[in-house]
């Protein structure tokens, strides 16, 4: 129980760190400088719940790791974030275009989460659903005005979401032990996010003048540590100090 | 290159105890909601605020400078526009 409890809080909590870390290479690099705020904020955000996350990982493991050796020395296969959050930022069309499609459905899970069994988890979703709250608003909004834009943005948004789409459907994938935390009231059945979602994120598109691309094939792995190629470079750039001062601290 | 940047706004914020809002700073947005989302991140990442005003800068008309001597200097010798010659009931708060 406590095992399994554990793995579903670390892919949460992965998924949190990994997007976390993706957004804050943005950092000093956005398109202007109100942007380049905004989207601090918002790594910042995730980087927070993915440090609460790690810190209940560490308390119900219950040996000596806390929640910096949790997140920063493990290796590739042993992270089980979305492959969706590990894909390189691309141009800021890129980044939006997964930022809203990642928070439309981070949403409508932490919503399902605010009813968890587990009195942890469902604090968790009730205080980092306002951020999220914020994170769909900001994309949304970015996605109307890149659609519904000029030519080149317009050309560029709707290029992002082809090229990101067959990284979604990972999202709704029901697998063992989404299955039992689900059954057990602790998670989240993703199946029947995927309507809403689905048609929410239509609506958006569609407002933006984009079309949505059909669904297809998609990746699958990233639940089981299995990732593309993107995982092992960002460890590399976010695990560089705890590897190579093991311990270190300021 | 100032053609190429959005519109210029100023930032007006109410703080928690705050009784008006106060000029905060300003942005670029190319509209009101962009002002108020980017105003939100950029001056109330510390909880500042709990109201968000923005003005398009170029609705702002400020005094000149040089109107100094007689927007200002007159009032210098009136001392008894100040409530200094009276004392203030505590039941009127704040004033």
């Amino acid at each position: 129980m406590q095992k399994e409890l554990f793995d579903y809080i670390l892919r949460l909590a992965d998924n949190s760190l990994i997007h976390g870390q993706r957004l804050a290479e943005w950092c000093g690099h956005g398109p202007v400088l109100e942007e380049d705020i905004a989207l601090s904020n918002t790594a910042l955000d995730f980087i927070g719940q993915a440090t609460n996350l790690y810190k209940y990982a560490a308390e119900l493991e219950g040996q000596d790791r806390d929640e910096d050796q949790i997140a920063f020395l493990r290796d590739a296969d042993a992270y089980f974030n979305l492959i969706l959050l590990e894909q390189p930022n691309g141009d800021y069309a890129f980044t939006m275009a997964r930022q809203f499609l990642f928070t439309m459905w981070y949403y409508l899970v932490l919503e399902q989460l605010t009813n968890s069994k587990d009195s942890f988890l469902s604090g968790f979703a009730q205080k980092s659903i306002k951020e999220v709250k914020y994170h769909v608003i900001h994309s949304r909004d970015w996605i109307l005005r890149m659609g519904d834009g000029t030519e080149e943005s317009h050309q560029r948004i709707q290029s992002a979401f082809d090229s990101i789409w067959e990284y979604t459907p990972e999202m709704f994938e029901m697998d063992d032990l989404e299955k039992q935390m689900s059954e057990q009231g602790i998670g989240v059945d993703l199946l029947a996010l995927r309507p809403t979602w689905r048609s929410q994120v239509e609506a958006v598109l569609q407002e933006a003048t984009l079309t949505t691309p059909a669904d297809a094939w998609g990746h699958s792995g990233g639940k089981r540590g299995r990732h593309s190629e993107h995982l092992g470079f960002i460890l590399a750039d976010m695990q560089y100090l705890q590897r190579a001062y093991p311990g270190a601290k300021w | 290159m100032s053609n190429r940047d959005w519109p210029l706004w100023e930032i007006f914020i109410r703080s928690k105890s705050g009784l008006s809002h106060k000029h905060v700073g300003s942005l670029h947005a190319s509209d009101a909601e962009m002002a108020i989302n980017n105003a939100r991140d950029v001056y109330t990442r510390r909880q500042e605020g709990i109201s968000i005003w923005v003005v398009p800068s170029s609705a702002i008309s400020a005094s000149a400078p040089d109107g100094k001597d007689f927007l200002y200097d007159p009032a210098n010798d009136k001392v008894y526009r100040h409530p200094t010659f009276y004392e203030i009931p505590p039941e009127v708060g704040h004033m």
